[in-house]
């Protein structure tokens, strides 16, 4: 990891390297969707820049140095950046746009608190350079709140209240008041407490919508589509991924592109153009069979990853990987506030695989799942096979892992020369 | 038979899956015969001591904590009647701090208390994570250990000769020094332990429940046992966990 030793023995040079960019960099960050956000804006900027991007994920300062000491030639810095490392990154880079997209509750043993996270946002927003663009989504109550008192900000969010959830879900966080304290009344709650928002104490409300989304038709696994309502113009997008979560994600590489000058031809085409990111929502084909692999790692989003399964018509056979290295959150009890239930229903048998397998049974036994029709196997490479082997022939094998449980299914698979290696990949 | 439980803000304080120790306490009932109905309390509520079989509180983030923190001290006089009656309860984290007699943060303000644990909490610098393991006595020689998860930048004090719910063999537990987690008080105990709590720790689950009956009955009862092999090795990883990473900044 060159980056990493750069940064050790010279973090001076990640600012003088990012200095060196003719057209500057642009920053996402999000608890949720910041690999895929990122993706689809390098999709579409691709055409008209040279671009350094970390787009496996690599997203501390370090991963930042990585990607701008692999493309030497580049014009544009496009980088997903974990949110506790926003404030320094944004002091480093300089950026000349930053696109903010959720705050959810995420690892609390490795992030802190929702509000500490919030406030260094905030700060870190109010030390952008002058003239340097803010893009928001206006739908989560703290995040849209940054755009306030900051001239030209960008604000997205979605206006189609048939998708919204009939309750808030139990992993909604903002949920009172950012002024006052007094629960909000949600004219549309979308994901979590991302919705249309008004406080009925002291009216603090989503802020007007520039860029947003209408008429979203959700096509189960496969697709979404929507109407793209911005400034320049409308139009009708057709994504190649599923969920309302990635409308979010489309929404925000939309408003982030067109703060850096890219045209609506060129952000239809590549929101459309893009396939996956990542381990986000993969297809990967092993011989005869299909592993769809789709990555948890937090109660919002595993909530949208099983809203999407449900609506794809649910899995009968899952797997299901807990891992609790840093990168996965030491702490797993985030998995009792995933709503898993939806699947159960279907559910005939689970294999519960990672280091944490037991605990994950154990989530899947009290919200009652007979305890026979868990299967767990804590090795990776094992649960695999089991996996495909009650996979019939011609079937896909839906998979659902924590960040470093992907990173490793993905390495077992390559092992077999299925995908390229991701270190690869991320150097292409 | 049926417990009745009193959950306590599950809206406000529900941040280290509290649902989960729920749902831990619903189906281990039920696998008896015994049916649980959890009543939600909150602000506009009246706790009515002898209603409840059972209370239990989870924990917040600090805006959560600030903003209920006063209608919880509210219900003080009839918690502390309430387990003064023998109600079991079970406090976790957050819900255990306000339980005390107050929280100090860290520029010197006072979050007022129920007073129901006799000990008080004042923020830290540091935030104490990680896993731990517990070794506790509820029951005269019967040795029985706690493995959770902790994540908390109050330090917590006991009274003299206040009851800990349990000596820290591994992690930092109350106030990362003393070498004890938690406080028991009657059928009540409160502790900083998620993960949440009871799956791993079915034991503790079956003994608050015990409480529970037995405060309703008057009888406690003796349960059969279930077959928990899972829990076991859940309880197994996690206590390891503690053992090898626990109680470090």
């Amino acid at each position: 990891m060159p980056g990493k030793l750069l940064w050790k023995l010279d973090p001076g040079a990640v600012d003088r390297l990012a200095a060196r960019l003719p057209q500057g960099s642009a920053l996402v960050s999000a608890t949720n969707g910041k690999t895929t956000t990122s993706a689809m804006a390098a999709r579409i900027l691709a055409p008209s820049f040279q671009l350094a991007h970390n787009r496996s994920g690599a997203n501390l300062v370090s991963g930042v140095a990585s990607a701008l000491l692999a493309a030497r030639e580049a014009e544009l810095g496009l980088f997903e950046v974990d949110e506790a490392a926003l404030p320094e990154v944004a002091r480093r880079l300089r950026p000349r746009a930053v696109c903010l997209g959720n705050l959810f509750r995420d690892q609390l043993d490795r992030y802190g608190e929702l509000e500490l996270l919030a406030q260094r946002w905030r700060a870190a927003v109010s030390e952008l350079p002058e003239g340097g663009a803010l893009v928001v989504n206006g739908d989560d109550p703290q995040v849209g709140d940054l755009a306030s008192g900051r001239a030209g900000a960008v604000v997205f969010g979605l206006d189609d209240p048939r998708h919204a959830s009939p309750e808030l879900q139990h992993a909604a966080d903002s949920k009172w008041c950012i002024r006052c304290g007094t629960p909000y009344v949600y004219a549309a709650a979308y994901i979590g407490h991302l919705g249309d928002y008004r406080c009925p104490a002291c009216g603090h409300a989503r802020p007007p919508l520039e860029i947003v989304a209408r008429s979203i038709q959700l096509n189960g696994l496969e697709s979404v589509s929507f109407e793209l309502v911005t400034p320049e113009g409308s139009r009708q997008v057709e994504l190649a991924v599923p969920g309302l979560y990635n409308v979010y994600n489309a929404l925000a590489a939309a408003g982030l592109s067109q703060a850096l000058g890219a045209g609506m031809e060129d952000i239809v085409a590549g929101l459309q153009g893009f396939s996956a990111a990542f381990g986000r929502f993969e297809r990967i084909a092993l011989g005869d069979r299909t592993l769809l692999m789709l990555l948890i790692k937090n109660p919002a989003g595993a909530n949208e990853v099983v809203r999407t399964l449900v609506a794809g018509g649910p899995p009968k056979l899952l797997l299901v990987a807990l891992n609790d290295e840093i990168a996965d959150g030491r702490d797993v009890s985030w998995i009792w506030d995933v709503d898993f239930e939806p699947l159960l229903g279907s559910l005939d048998r689970l294999v519960a695989t990672g280091e944490r397998a037991a605990e994950l049974a154990l989530r899947f036994k009290y919200a009652g799942m007979p305890a026979t029709a868990i299967e767990v196997l804590p090795s990776l490479e094992q649960a695999l096979d089991r996996g495909l082997q009650l996979t019939p022939a011609g079937g896909e094998l839906v998979a659902l892992p924590t960040y470093t449980a992907m990173l490793a299914l993905r390495d077992l698979v390559a092992r077999r020369g299925f995908v390229r290696p991701y270190w690869e990949e991320a150097a292409a | 038979m049926k417990i009745v439980v009193g959950h306590l803000f599950p809206d406000y304080l529900n941040i280290y899956a509290d649902r989960g120790n729920m749902a831990v306490l619903a189906r281990r009932a039920a696998w008896r015969g015994h049916e649980l109905e959890v009543r939600g309390l909150g602000a506009d509520d009246e706790v009515r001591p002898g209603e409840h079989n059972l209370y239990y509180i989870g924990g917040g983030q600090d805006r959560e904590q600030e903003l209920i923190a006063p209608a919880l001290a509210a219900h003080g006089e009839a918690l502390r009647s309430a387990v003064e009656a023998g109600a079991a309860l079970l406090a976790v984290c957050g819900g255990y701090q306000l339980l005390g007699r107050f929280y100090r943060d860290q520029s010197g303000d006072e979050l007022p208390g129920v007073g129901l644990f006799p000990l008080h909490t004042v923020a830290g610098e540091r935030r104490m994570i990680g896993d731990v393991l517990l070794e506790c006595e509820l029951e005269p020689g019967e040795r029985r250990t706690l493995a959770g998860f902790e994540n908390h930048a109050g330090r917590t004090y006991l009274d003299e000769g206040a009851q800990p719910l349990g000596r820290v063999l591994a992690g930092f537990g109350n106030d990362g020094e003393s070498g004890y987690e938690g406080c028991r008080v009657g059928r009540a105990v409160g502790t900083y332990l998620h993960g949440p709590l009871l799956p791993r720790n079915p034991w503790l689950a079956d003994w608050l429940l015990a409480q529970a009956i037995a405060h309703r009955t008057g009888e406690t009862p003796d349960f059969e046992r279930l077959e928990d092999d899972l829990e076991a090795e859940a309880h197994e990883v996690s206590a390891a966990r503690a053992r090898t990473r626990g109680g470090r900044f």
